[in-house]
């Protein structure tokens, strides 16, 4: 610490953000509650639920594409996609640094003193693999597309019920989530530096960014959507709630 | 909210040490903290030092942090604050006195980035030359910086880690967005990014952007892309493979 900022007095204690109307733990606080339950949830449903989550027309979206045998947990084959989108996603970046590992947990607040920070140049660099994480998820999304397609028809008749309007807004955020991404803005025209010569690729820009803007808000209602369609087809395919529909 | 009193902290001290002196300040309606922090220095503490010039928030040289956190002076309002108000010096840069610190760090790193750089098609070219609006409009956010150094202020990597050897800062990664992204400049500074102006401490958190007091989007329109850019170059073997493959085929 140099003389310079020894010579500064103690930070205050109750540190309040102007820009926000929110005190300074509320945002790290609800990262690590919804967050840390849902991947709990996620843990709990892919290494240890056996069934399948799919029931009469319904798929779940933590187990499509559906793979043949029961030696492993469903959604073992499946879940690693979104998983890895979320995980080097730009924004649940922000989310975790701050929330989980207080890097920092509020701006200007004091970080807890740890061992040399190295940012994403060391143990986070493959944060910087996003695209990867991304192209696989595009694939998914089209199944989860087709799935949802697929739960208007059940046995040769028109078929709505709760979970295809599940299944709808689901696939619906999640494209919305997915579209917006930054390395999906970047690839189909932020990559130019004359965007004005690829007309094209300055109207594809253009619409992403609009998604993009709202990435965070797509970022946490997809994450609720998932849970909220996965929850409802899992709790019917292991005969948990009622259905009335069909036998 | 109008003429009420505060109390008004301030730190006052140099490098060598010093401590929050507490003014009681009558205030007006519309009045903001520089309004307040002047009126101690010509009512009670003539040797006050306190760096400011436009008071319209467009010099950038008011900085301070106003009840711990990082904001211009002259755009923080008064009323917006309890009737205990504490004003410090920015904490990233060095003390010289009271409120103002040496900021001349940032200086030295903008000479670290290759200037602009058209090609020499376009340095040959006796022409004006052309730019068109889409292509303005992406950069000139950028152009809005002031230069007020809350960003660097804030940024936990200067900030709490003190790694100024390591990363230029959100000021400075702008800077380079608005050049790499510029049609007519034909440089890459991807090698810099990733080696000595460190893009790759910063964790996307934001706080660069939620201090800017102009509201360019420092991190989805600037770092961000800088990232995605040096991935490109370092971290995309599909790329590689594909620009090989062209190569070839020339
Ligand atoms: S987003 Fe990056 S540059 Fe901005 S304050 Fe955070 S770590 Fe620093
Ligand atoms: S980017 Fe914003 S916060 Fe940073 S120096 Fe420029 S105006 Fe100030
Ligand atoms: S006095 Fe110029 S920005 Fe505050």
């Amino acid at each position: 610490m140099s003389v310079a900022q020894a010579a500064r007095p103690p930070r205050p204690a109750g540190l309040q953000n102007p820009y926000s109307r929110l005190p300074d733990w509320f945002y790290p606080a609800n990262v690590v509650f919804w967050l840390g339950l849902f991947s709990l949830y996620g843990i709990l449903v892919t290494f240890f639920d056996f069934t399948p989550a799919h029931f009469g027309p319904y798929l779940s979206p933590f187990d499509s594409p559906e793979v043949a045998g029961r030696v492993l947990p469903p959604a073992l084959w499946v879940v690693w996609v979104p998983f890895g989108f979320r995980l080097t996603c730009y924004y649940y970046r922000k989310a975790y640094f701050r929330g989980f590992l207080w890097h920092p947990r509020s701006c200007a607040a004091t970080e807890p003193a740890r061992g040399t920070y190295w940012g994403e140049t060391r143990f986070w660099i493959f944060n910087n693999l996003h695209r990867f994480a991304m192209y696989v998820t595009v694939v998914q999304l089209a199944i989860l597309w087709l799935d949802m397609v697929n739960s208007f028809w059940y046995r040769g008749h028109i078929h709505f019920g709760l979970g295809t309007a599940l299944m709808l807004v689901n696939v619906v955020c999640l494209s919305a989530y997915t579209f917006g991404c930054h390395a999906f803005r970047h690839l189909v025209g932020g990559n130019r530096d004359c965007l004005s010569c690829y007309r094209l690729q300055y109207r594809l820009w253009k619409g992403v960014t609009v998604l993009n803007v709202n990435h965070t808000i797509w970022a946490w209602v997809s994450m609720f959507t998932v849970w909220a369609t996965d929850l409802y087809i899992r709790l019917l395919s292991h005969g948990l709630i009622p259905h009335g529909l069909w036998s | 909210m109008a003429d009420r009193t505060v109390k008004l902290s301030i730190f006052r001290g140099d490098p060598g040490g010093g401590d929050m002196v507490t003014y009681e300040v009558p205030t007006q309606e519309g009045m903001v903290v520089l309004d307040a922090v002047l009126w101690v220095q010509s009512h009670r503490a003539p040797d006050l030092a306190v760096r400011w010039n436009c008071k319209a928030a467009k010099c950038g040289s008011c900085s301070a942090e106003i009840d711990g956190f990082p904001r211009l002076m002259c755009k923080s309002p008064i009323d917006e604050y309890g009737d205990e108000i504490s004003v410090r010096p920015m904490h990233t840069f060095p003390l010289i006195r009271d409120l103002v610190t040496d900021v001349s760090w940032n200086y030295e790193v903008n000479k670290r980035i290759q200037p602009f750089t058209p090609s020499e098609a376009d340095l040959a070219d006796p022409q004006p030359w052309r730019m068109q609006q889409e292509d303005v409009d992406r950069v000139i956010e950028f152009r809005k910086c002031i230069e007020c150094f809350l960003c660097q202020d804030v940024c936990h990597v200067l900030r709490s880690h003190g790694q100024k050897d390591a990363f230029f800062g959100p000021r400075f990664m702008i800077r380079i967005a608005s050049l790499e992204m510029h049609p007519k400049d034909a440089a890459d500074r991807r090698p810099l990014l990733r080696g000595e102006a460190g893009v790759g401490m910063c964790n996307i958190t934001k706080c660069c952007t939620e201090v800017c007091p102009e509201h360019i989007h420092i991190t989805d329109n600037g770092i961000i892309p800088m990232k995605e850019r040096m991935a490109d170059l370092y971290f995309d073997p599909l790329r590689f493979v594909a620009g090989k493959l062209m190569r070839g085929r020339e």
